[in-house]
């Protein structure tokens, strides 16, 4: 744009009125910037304030084991007699006495983040270090676009896919292997977890492609100089280099894992199992609140349970945000030294 | 930095001096990682090969343009097209302002200092919240907070029990009215009990909720919510792309602070912000959890419009906001995994999986080569 046609569109700001109105825009801009601080304490704030309710009603030991105390007629006496507590890890919410363990919920969502952030680990290390070391320019301007299609593919997407198309056949798959005593479900962890990374692999794999291209060109060629290949390079003097940034991706990784709702809800089982087999049904906190708060009655104590696992999962992914953010924050520092 | 150099050096030295299998493991190593990038590209190809493949004999003008029909195994998804669309286009005219401001301040008012890192720290937890955190949030604020007071204080809707029972007490007083006047009417049976009726609903009816349930609305906002971050942090990308200079030669044209960036900022920014809007609109789209509980149903009867509006030549119906409507993705959902015959609609679920893929595809790929073309990422 020329000087001209900016002059051209310019009034000349010469009265009060032009700087009351400089004054009213920027507060006006800063009521939309403090809109995202708004917004995420409205969402602490409601989340717990609808989840503490449940404490009214249960106890906080009732989220860790639930208590179930039976009784029994006890014909001699014509009394009936209180059996001693028992204490289970259940999630069983709508029954007569209901269940609010969130052991299995949190040990499924575990299960299925950890198994996806492996698995992303491993194949979005190995992207990042493609594009960033070993691809030439042409290919990079092929597969980086490609990882960001893969981003933006919706999550429902990738949950049918594996509902539709790749549960049936690995289970037939298993069957036939001779697994048939250890694949138990259709729909499983495993499957829930191969779903996720999908979704997470271009994630990890962009932000390690980030990490190592942060590292200056004067490190690898001191490196190759001295006689080291190209794998050397990477192996030994880039990625060690870049080793801060590479963890904030993974734990970033596991973070989002932790978070993804459909494709664990469409594949994982959706049955809130215990259990350290990853080809058995389990069900996440985030599948747990999409199936059941829909059904919940507003203002009951299994909403607001479902609201408390929600508060939980939010400081969680809080928490794991804060550790990225310090983590990449010294990455920077070092890498700008 | 420099105290990095030299042992990362040291470590090369080492390295190549071992020599010996320094090749083959290269070898080895970078077949491996260009395998497994090969593979990670199939499977996205495999994908979205099998969705095109399976999906692409089902669609036709009658299948896009036409509701479901015979229990969802017959028929087209209009309804669910016309839902999702109207919803990014609610959720877009949202977010968009107040992401693009949010950026302006960030970037051009802001000093560096506690607010700022305070604004840069919000918008980067809300990028982190997981999905179904914001269906939650947008259930207990905007729904059943904001709405149910919207609909007590405007439209006199009970929030409990006890307001419900003084609603009740009013229709039974209007009711004993009624009747005395029917007795003295000396109306017949059929007469008396609707005479009655019509007297209670004219002057005691019970309020019907209009903003505190599911809505598209509702819905629209949560989702403004979560697309935010992209909104901000693609505008702001492109903000601090526009070279000083420029900024400095419309200062010293004397313009304020204001006009420079209303007139010559922004203007030049436009590629980038609108990358970032057809990134949100992409997201949006593609997003189910968070509107799980907020007003998508499985089966809407009627399309969320109003009565016909008068307009000046033409009679014509608007989206109404404050009703429940049918998406793409729950669409696909409950198909998949609650319908009563899951393998008979099929089809029908990977031709609606197509025509999601196909709209979020086409906008990411667009704000990718404008992001290419305008080049505002590094």
């Amino acid at each position: 744009m020329n000087p001209a046609a900016i002059r051209a569109r310019l009034r000349h700001p010469t009265s009060f009125l032009s700087l009351a109105r400089e004054r009213t825009i920027e507060g006006a801009l800063m009521l939309c910037g403090a809109i995202s601080i708004v917004a995420i304490s409205l969402i602490f704030i409601f989340l717990f304030k609808e989840g503490l309710q449940a404490l009214g009603s249960i106890h906080l030991g009732d989220l860790y084991q639930a208590k179930t105390v039976a009784q029994k007629y006890d014909a001699a006496t014509e009394t009936t007699i209180d059996l001693p507590p028992q204490y289970t890890f259940t999630w069983q919410p709508v029954s007569e006495k209901p269940k609010f363990s969130f052991v299995p919920l949190i040990l499924g969502s575990i299960g299925v983040a950890g198994i996806s952030a492996i698995l992303s680990t491993l194949a979005g290390l190995g992207i990042g270090i493609y594009l960033s070391e070993i691809a030439s320019e042409r290919m990079r301007s092929i597969i980086k676009p490609a990882m960001e299609l893969l981003v933006g593919i919706p999550t429902i997407v990738v949950g049918f896919f594996m509902l539709a198309v790749v549960a049936q056949p690995t289970f037939e798959l298993f069957q036939s292997l001779g697994m048939a005593k250890v694949y138990n479900d259709t729909y499983n962890m495993f499957i829930g977890a191969l779903g996720v990374s999908v979704v997470i692999i271009p994630v990890t794999a962009s932000l390690v492609d980030d990490a190592l291209r942060a590292i200056p060109m004067e490190l690898r060629a001191g490196s190759l100089s001295l006689g080291a290949t190209r794998w050397q390079t990477t192996w030994r003097v880039v990625l060690p280099a870049a080793v801060s940034g590479v963890l904030a991706a993974v734990i970033l990784g596991f973070g989002r894992a932790l978070g993804e709702t459909m494709i664990v809800l469409m594949c994982a089982g959706n049955a809130p199992n215990i259990t350290v087999n990853p080809f058995d049904a389990v069900r996440t906190m985030t599948a747990t609140i999409a199936v059941e708060m829909g059904a919940a009655a507003q203002g009951g104590t299994h909403a607001q349970v479902l609201f408390l696992l929600g508060a939980l999962l939010v400081t969680l992914s809080f928490v794991l945000n804060l550790i990225v953010e310090t983590i990449a924050a010294r990455f920077r520092k070092r890498i700008r030294l | 930095m420099s105290d990095e150099i030299l042992p990362s050096l040291a470590r090369a030295r080492q390295a190549s001096a071992k020599g010996g299998n320094g090749p083959l493991w290269s070898l080895i190593f970078e077949t491996l990682i260009r395998c497994t990038t090969t593979l990670v590209v199939l499977v996205l190809l495999f994908i979205l090969g099998t969705i095109f493949y399976e999906g692409a004999g089902h669609i036709s003008w009658e299948f896009l343009s036409q509701p479901p029909s015979e229990g969802m195994t017959e028929g087209g998804i209009f309804p669910a097209i016309f839902g999702t669309v109207f919803l990014v286009i609610f959720m877009i005219l949202m977010a968009l302002p107040i992401g693009v401001f949010s950026a302006v301040f960030m970037v051009e008012y802001a000093h560096e200092g506690f607010f700022k890192r305070v604004i840069r720290a919000a918008v980067n937890n809300l990028a982190g919240v997981p999905s179904i955190v914001f269906g939650l949030f947008g259930l207990g604020f905007f729904v059943l907070f904001v709405g149910r007071n919207l609909d007590y204080y405007a439209l006199g809707v009970p929030r409990n029990a006890a307001e419900a029972q003084v609603i009740e007490l009013r229709r039974t007083e209007v009711r004993t009215a009624a009747m005395k006047e029917a007795d003295a009417r000396a109306l017949q049976e059929p007469a008396y009990t609707e005479f009655i009726a019509q007297k209670v609903e004219a002057s005691a009816p019970i309020p019907r909720r209009v903003f505190g349930q599911g809505a598209m609305f509702w819905a629209a906002a949560t989702l403004a919510i979560l697309v935010l971050p992209v909104i901000i942090v693609s505008t702001e990308e492109s903000l601090r792309a526009v070279p000083a200079s420029v900024r400095e030669a419309a200062y010293a044209l004397g313009a304020t602070k204001w006009q420079v960036i209303s007139t010559v900022v922004l203007p030049m920014a436009r590629p980038g912000i609108l990358t970032g809007a057809i990134l949100a609109i992409a997201r949006g789209a593609g997003e189910l959890a968070p509107i799980l509980f907020i007003g998508v149903v499985y089966a809407a009867p009627n399309l969320p419009l109003t009565e016909p509006i008068n307009f000046y030549f033409f009679q014509m119906p608007v989206v109404n906001p404050f009703l429940e409507f049918m998406h793409l993705n729950y669409h696909i959902y409950s198909l998949a995994t609650q319908s009563t015959d899951t393998e008979k609609a099929r089809p029908i679920q990977f031709a609606t999986t197509l025509v999601l893929v196909v709209l979020t595809f086409v906008m990411n790929l667009t704000a990718i080569i404008l992001r290419r073309k305008y080049g505002t990422r590094r």
